[in-house]
C-alpha cells in the first residue's frame, strides 16, 4: 500500500525528475545576441535584404535571362497594346475645308491600323497646330477607335501683297494661307507696306471707320514701319498719323461731307499734323488757284 | 590594497557607464536564491504623482523592467563554493530577467552576505593648507585615515565617511565649501575575505557581465527596509538569510556596524531534517508549510505527515506534530538571535538612543518570530518589509527580497566612498620624476 502524501511520490517518478533549468552557456550567449538590438534588425532585416538581393544577382548574372526578362515584359506590352480595344482605324478631320483636311491627313502620316498607346498624341497635335490655317485643334481618341481631330480654322480677313507674294492674314495678323493673286479675294481689303502685318488689327479699324470712303478704298499702305496711308482711287492718298489715326480720319471725314474735300482735285490729305491739315493739289488746280488769286508764277515747262 | 581601490574605481566608472546607457541588472547572491533585477533609468522623475510612489529615497528614477528569483545553486554561506554551479543559477536568473525585461544588459552590480564581514571605525585629522574646504582637502583626511590591520588576504568591501568634523563642529555631512582649520573625519570601513570577492568577481565575468559594483547585502538589507527615520534615528537590520545572518546598524543615514553572523535557515533546515530524519528537500518543505517558534494547544493536534520513499512502510507512514517541528526550529531560531545579540552588544548598540532593530531577510518569515526576537533582542523590534519600488512585481515584494531592493537604491544613488575621492598626490610613486630629474641633471 502506497502512502497518500504528496512529497514522496514526485520523487520517486523517473519521468518527473526535474530538468536542469539553467541555461546552457551557448543558449544564454545566443539569447543575449538576440537581444543585442543591431544584431535583431541586422537579422530580421539584413539578412532577408541580403539574401534576395545576393538571389536576384545571382539570378540575373546571367545576360541571356535578363534577355528573357526583357522580352517577357515587351512581349507583354505588345500584347496589351495591340488589344482591338486600343486599335485606331479611322481617322476624322472635322471642322475643316476639304484641302484642309488634306493637309492634315498629310501632315499627321498615320499608318492606319494602329494602337493608339503607339500614337504620341501630343507631339502630332503640336505639329499640326504649326500649320498657318489652323489657329486650334483638340485631338481624341473616341472608343469605337477612331481618331477624332478637331480643327478651328483661321479666318482670312484681310489681304497682305509684299514682294514676295500675296498672302491672306488673319484678323490677328497671322498668316493663314498664300493666294495666286489678289484678285481671287476682293471681298478682303489689302494692306502693304513693311510692318504691315504687324498692325493689322489696327488696319481694321481704320477700315471699319471709313464707312463713307470705303467703296474708294484701294487699300491701306504702313509707311516707315508706324502709320498707314490710305490709298484711294484717283492716285489720292490720306496720310494718316501715328498717334490717333482714327480720330484724324474722322474729322477728314467730317471735313469731306461739309467740302467735298475728297471729291476735288487733291493729290493727297496730310493728317499728320493734328493741328494743321495738309492739302497737296494736283498740278492743275494749283496753278488755277494761284491764277484766281491773281499769283503770276513763272512756271517753266521743266 | 590599491590595487582594490583602482579595481574599485574601475568598477565605479563602469557603474556610470551603465547609467549612461540607462539598464543595469542587480544581482543578489544568495545561499538559497539568486535574484536578478534589471532596472532602466530614465533620467527624469515621470512619475511623481501617480502610482502611489512619492520622491521616497528618490527611487523613482528608476524602474524594475525584469525580475527573476530563482533557485541559487553552489553557494553555501554566502559564498561560492561550487563556480559552475553558481554561474548557472546566475545566468539562469540573468535570462529569465532578461526575458521578462527584452533588453540585454551588460553591466550588473552585485551583492552577496558572506565572506565574513568585518567593520573598522577610522579616524582622520587634517589641516587645511587655506580656509577653504575643498574635494582635495577631503580626499586628504580620508587619506589620512590610520588603517588599522585587516589581516592576511582581506580587502574593503565598503569605506565611507560617515561624520566630519570642522574644528570643533561634528556632524557635517558635507564639510566642503566651509571654512575653518582643521578638518576630521570618521570613516566606517568593511573588509571582507579577497578571495570570496575575487570568486564572486570571477563568476559574473563568465557570465559575460560587467561587474558595476560590489556590496555587501547586509548593509542593502538595511538600505531598504529601515525607513528613512529608523537611518537617521538609530537602528539595527538583522537580515535572516539561509546561510548567513546579517546584521547592520545605521545612524544618520549611515551605516556604521556590520557583522554576520554565519548561520541561517538552511542550518534550521539541517536541523529538520535531522531530527526527523527527512531528506533537505522534504525538511524545507515542512519548514516553510509548517515552521513557527511559538506553539500552543493547537499544534499539539497538528499532525504532519512526513513521508518517505524509501519502501519501508513504517518510514514512509511517519507522522509528527507540529509541536515538534516547532521544538527542533526554536533553539536553533534561538540561536541565531542571540548570536546577532551578542554581536550588536559587542558593537555597542545599547548605547544608541532608538534601539529599533528590524528584521528582514527569508527567515524572518516564520510566524511568531517577532515575538520571539522582542524577547531576545529588547522590545523595538518589527519586521521589515523592502520599500515599493516601481515596476517591482508583486511576488517581488516579501522579505527575501529586501537585499535585492536596497541595491537597486544603492545603485541609483551610491554613498560615497573612499575610492570616490582622487589620491592625494604624495601618495603617487615620487620614483619617476625623481628619476626624470636625475636624467635632466646628467644631460645638462
Amino acid at each position: 500500500m502506497r502512502s497518500l502524501n504528496p512529497f514522496g511520490r514526485r520523487a520517486r517518478d523517473p519521468q518527473t525528475t526535474r530538468r536542469d533549468p539553467a541555461p546552457s552557456r551557448v543558449s544564454y550567449r545566443l539569447h543575449r545576441l538576440w537581444l543585442t538590438p543591431f544584431f535583431r534588425v541586422a537579422f530580421r532585416v539584413g539578412l532577408p535584404g541580403f539574401a534576395l538581393a545576393f538571389g536576384g544577382g545571382l539570378y540575373l548574372s546571367s545576360p541571356d535571362r535578363r534577355a528573357d526578362i526583357g522580352s517577357i515584359y515587351v512581349d507583354l506590352r505588345e500584347h496589351v497594346k495591340n488589344r482591338p480595344e486600343f486599335l485606331v482605324t479611322l481617322l476624322s478631320v472635322d471642322g475643316a475645308s476639304p484641302e484642309l483636311a488634306q493637309v492634315v491627313r498629310e501632315t499627321l502620316s498615320l499608318p492606319l491600323p494602329q494602337s493608339s498607346l503607339d500614337i504620341d498624341l501630343e507631339a502630332a497635335r503640336a505639329s499640326l497646330a504649326a500649320l498657318d490655317p489652323i489657329s486650334d485643334v483638340q485631338m481624341r481618341v473616341q472608343p469605337v477607335g477612331i481618331l477624332q481631330v478637331l480643327v478651328t480654322e483661321r479666318e482670312p480677313a484681310i489681304v497682305w501683297r509684299m514682294p514676295q507674294g500675296v498672302f491672306l492674314l488673319d484678323e490677328e495678323g497671322t498668316r493663314v494661307a498664300q493666294i495666286e493673286s489678289r484678285l481671287l479675294r476682293e471681298d478682303l481689303p489689302l494692306i502693304a507696306g513693311e510692318g504691315a502685318e504687324k498692325a493689322v488689327p489696327e488696319a481694321l479699324a481704320i477700315l471699319a471707320s471709313a464707312g463713307p470712303i470705303l467703296p474708294r478704298v484701294r487699300g491701306l499702305v504702313r509707311m516707315g514701319a508706324r502709320r498707314w496711308d490710305i490709298v484711294l482711287d484717283r492716285e489720292q492718298r490720306i496720310l494718316l498719323p501715328v498717334d490717333q489715326p482714327i480720330r484724324a480720319l474722322e474729322r477728314l471725314l467730317a471735313l469731306d461731307q461739309a467740302a467735298e474735300l475728297l471729291e476735288r482735285d487733291v493729290l493727297a490729305v496730310d493728317l499728320r499734323l493734328q493741328d494743321r491739315p495738309t492739302l497737296r493739289l494736283a498740278p492743275f488746280a494749283l496753278a488755277e488757284l494761284r491764277r484766281m488769286r491773281g499769283i503770276i508764277s513763272v512756271e517753266s515747262d521743266l | 590594497m590599491t590595487d582594490f581601490y583602482h579595481s574599485q574605481r574601475a568598477m565605479r566608472n563602469m557603474r556610470r557607464v551603465a547609467m549612461q546607457r540607462g539598464v543595469i541588472a542587480v544581482l543578489d547572491i544568495g545561499s538559497s536564491k539568486v535574484a536578478c533585477l534589471i532596472l532602466r533609468f530614465d533620467g527624469v522623475e515621470r512619475l511623481r504623482e501617480s502610482d502611489g510612489v512619492g520622491p521616497m529615497a528618490g527611487q523613482s528614477s528608476f524602474r524594475v523592467i525584469g525580475f527573476a528569483n530563482v533557485q541559487s545553486r553552489g553557494v553555501r554561506l554566502g559564498e561560492i563554493s561550487v563556480m559552475n554551479e553558481t554561474e548557472s543559477a546566475i545566468r539562469t536568473a540573468v535570462q529569465r530577467a532578461q526575458k521578462m525585461a527584452n533588453v540585454r544588459v551588460d553591466h550588473a552590480i552585485a551583492c552577496f552576505s558572506g565572506g565574513e564581514v568585518r567593520s573598522y571605525g577610522l579616524a582622520g585629522e587634517w589641516e587645511l593648507q587655506d580656509s577653504v574646504v575643498s574635494e582635495h582637502d577631503v580626499a586628504r583626511v580620508l587619506a589620512a585615515c590610520d588603517v588599522p590591520d585587516i589581516g592576511e588576504a582581506r580587502e574593503v568591501l565598503h569605506a565611507q565617511p560617515v561624520n566630519f568634523a570642522l574644528d570643533h563642529r561634528s556632524g557635517l555631512d558635507d564639510p566642503r565649501g566651509q571654512i575653518g582649520n582643521r578638518l576630521a573625519c570618521d570613516l566606517h570601513l568593511l573588509s571582507v575575505d579577497a578571495s570570496v570577492v575575487q570568486n564572486l568577481i570571477y563568476c559574473i565575468k563568465r557570465c559575460d557581465l560587467e561587474l558595476a559594483g560590489i556590496a555587501s547585502s547586509a548593509y542593502m538589507a538595511g538600505k531598504s527596509s529601515l525607513v528613512e527615520d529608523e537611518q537617521e534615528l538609530g537602528a539595527a537590520c538583522i537580515d535572516m538569510g539561509a546561510g548567513s545572518t546579517g546584521i547592520s546598524v545605521f545612524l544618520k543615514k549611515h551605516m556604521i556596524y556590520a557583522d554576520c553572523v554565519r548561520m541561517g535557515g538552511d542550518h534550521v533546515t539541517s536541523d529538520i531534517s535531522k531530527g526527523l530524519q527527512v531528506p533537505l528537500t522534504t525538511a524545507e518543505k515542512i519548514k516553510t508549510k509548517f515552521g513557527g517558534v511559538h506553539a500552543t494547544g493547537m499544534d499539539d493536534r497538528d499532525i504532519i505527515e512526513i513521508g518517505g520513499d524509501s519502501g519501508d512502510w513504517e518510514k514512509d507512514r511517519r507522522q509528527v506534530s507540529r509541536t515538534e517541528v516547532i521544538g527542533i526550529m526554536r533553539p536553533r531560531v534561538e540561536e541565531i538571535l542571540e548570536e546577532a545579540r551578542a554581536r550588536l552588544d559587542a558593537a555597542g548598540f545599547d548605547h544608541l538612543r532608538s534601539r529599533q532593530i528590524v528584521l528582514t531577510g527569508g527567515g524572518s518569515q516564520i510566524p511568531g518570530i517577532d515575538g520571539l526576537a522582542a524577547r531576545i533582542l529588547g522590545q523595538r523590534v518589527r519586521l521589515g518589509r523592502p520599500l515599493r519600488v516601481q515596476g517591482l512585481p508583486e511576488r517581488g515584494t516579501d522579505p527575501s527580497i529586501s537585499a535585492a531592493v536596497g541595491l537597486c537604491l544603492f545603485t541609483a544613488h551610491p554613498q560615497d566612498e573612499w575610492w570616490d575621492f582622487d589620491i592625494p598626490t604624495e601618495r603617487y610613486p615620487a620614483r619617476s620624476f625623481k628619476r626624470a630629474m636625475k636624467w635632466f641633471r646628467d644631460n645638462w
